[in-house]
């Protein structure tokens, strides 16, 4: 799920069309967008506070054998939550293995940015020293 | 005498059009793609989202390109966009002791557990315009280095043990108040004061957090730890009952540490104020935890005797929107308002000049 959040629309697309599936799906609810109250904490760890809103779009699918799948996702993309929905409802039977093949490259893809941005921030590291002071 | 007055359609609908045309500007320079200002004004995608209270960096973008660059405008844009959408539900509260960390920086510990980092900082230039930019030049790859993986604890539970420093204590479900909701009250609790920062305006914010440096209402302020990064937001759909991961969401945050004398009850401890905004904004989020602080001047025992430290006079006007509605508003038409004014003042004189002629035959 947290793969399908951070997919781009076509990468989603393209995972969906690798991993075979029935074309007869239904929509348990219509897929739409919304707001979700994103919440912090006072002091970080206190009580919470409403911090302020996200678009967040929601899709809920039915497989023609019962399998049901949901997705929550920031952002306004229908399709691209219905994908994921879908996705969600595939990954809980039979077809569990060809959805995470056919995700592994949006995984190795969004590891390996997060990866080449922590070792950017880390060259960015301060090493203090200590001047030696001049009194003898 | 009352006139109903109506019209200017026609030249309403011709200042939009010139409006549209004017936005778009010189038809030989490429037309700007939201994409770019999403990618490329990052800073102000920031600003919007922070003060139109919706994470939406795409939404954020096209704003900005439709309010011309004028930010407050592209703030009320959101603000009206987010009326038009139901409301989910709230989200589980950001965990930002589990951020991806870009930046993060304390000026009260030099040996941070986790480290300093000053990541992607205007700080330390030198502020002189690069003309490079202008030519196009395209910039070196940045450094790499091998990256951290030591956990990156809050500063402010470094010093806890000693109970040096006032502890925060989050109690179970308790009620989270919500300004979208339910109009502001006062006394307003640190809930929704902390609600109304977050979305308030950033130079008005700044102002404050500056007059209380100056002496109006000194709190002593210390930076304990500013970081920005992504944190995952996660929400527990009714259905579902467990949570799901909605994505990351870019945050700031200043834990701003404050001197405090104690009092009776109090032993003396280090206060604190708190700063969490969207996207990328230090500026932000250090005023938005010394304002923070400075109106929890009564829980102290204080005495208010300070703009930023009076509640009703802050959180009343820290909104650019409700404030630019009300400061605009003057320019519509008042025609008739005007109109009784006029005609009171003219009375005031032709009684004004009777009396003086009055006065003058009386000494006469």
């Amino acid at each position: 799920m947290a793969a399908c959040t951070a997919a781009s629309p076509d990468e989603l697309a393209a995972t969906l069309a690798g991993v075979p599936h029935p074309s007869e799906i239904v929509d348990l609810r219509a897929t739409e967008s919304g707001l979700v109250m994103l919440r912090g904490r006072m002091g970080g760890d206190g009580r919470p506070f409403n911090l302020g809103e996200a678009t967040v779009t929601r899709a809920a699918v039915r497989l023609p054998d019962g399998r049901t799948g949901f997705a929550y996702q920031l952002g306004r993309d229908a399709a691209k939550a219905r994908n994921a929905a879908i996705l969600d409802a595939l990954w809980q039977g039979p077809e569990r293995a060809a959805v995470e093949a056919a995700i592994a490259p949006v995984r190795a893809r969004i590891e390996a940015e997060a990866a080449a941005r922590a070792r950017r921030v880390a060259a960015t590291r301060v090493n203090f020293f200590t001047m030696v002071r001049g009194e003898d | 005498m009352y006139v109903a007055v109506k019209g200017g359609e026609g030249a309403i609908d011709n200042a939009h059009a010139l409006l549209a045309h004017e936005r778009r500007g010189p038809t030989h320079i490429a037309d700007l793609a939201p994409e770019q200002i999403e990618s490329q004004l990052a800073l102000a995608v920031d600003r919007v989202m922070a003060e139109g209270s919706l994470y939406d960096p795409a939404l954020a973008a096209l704003a900005i390109k439709q309010s011309r660059g004028d930010l407050i405008e592209a703030i009320f844009l959101v603000r009206a966009f987010r009326t038009t959408l139901p409301r989910f539900g709230a989200s589980q509260p950001l965990d930002t002791s589990a951020m991806a960390i870009e930046r993060r920086i304390s000026a009260t510990f030099k040996d941070l557990p986790g480290g300093q980092v000053l990541g992607p900082t205007f700080d330390y230039t030198h502020r002189l315009i690069d003309f490079m930019l202008a030519a196009g030049v395209a910039p070196p790859p940045p450094v790499e280095a091998p990256a951290e993986t030591e956990p990156t604890p809050r500063v402010t539970d470094l010093l806890d043990g000693e109970g040096l420093i006032e502890a925060e204590t989050a109690t179970g479900n308790e009620d989270v108040g919500d300004l979208t909701r339910t109009p502001l009250d006062f006394p307003a609790n640190r809930d929704l004061r902390l609600q109304a920062l977050a979305r308030g305006d950033e130079g008005f914010l700044l102002a404050l957090g500056y007059s209380t440096q100056r002496g109006y209402g000194r709190t002593h302020p210390f930076v304990g730890e500013i970081r920005f990064g992504e944190v995952e937001a996660e929400f527990v759909p009714e259905e579902l009952g467990f949570a799901v991961p909605l994505g990351p969401v870019a945050v700031t945050e200043c834990q701003m540490v404050n001197q405090f004398h104690g009092s009776a009850e109090v032993p003396p401890q280090f206060t604190r104020g708190y700063g969490l905004v969207f996207g990328q904004s230090e500026r932000k989020a250090m005023s938005m935890s010394l304002v923070d602080r400075a109106l929890r001047t009564r829980e102290f025992g204080e005495d208010v005797v300070a703009p930023a430290q009076d509640e009703e006079f802050v959180l009343s006007h820290c909104d650019n929107v409700q404030a630019t509605g009300f400061v605009e508003h003057l320019k519509l038409p008042h025609y008739v308002d005007f109109q009784a004014e006029l005609g009171l003042v003219r009375q005031m004189r032709t009684e004004y000049f009777a009396r003086q002629e009055e006065l003058k035959e009386a000494a006469e």
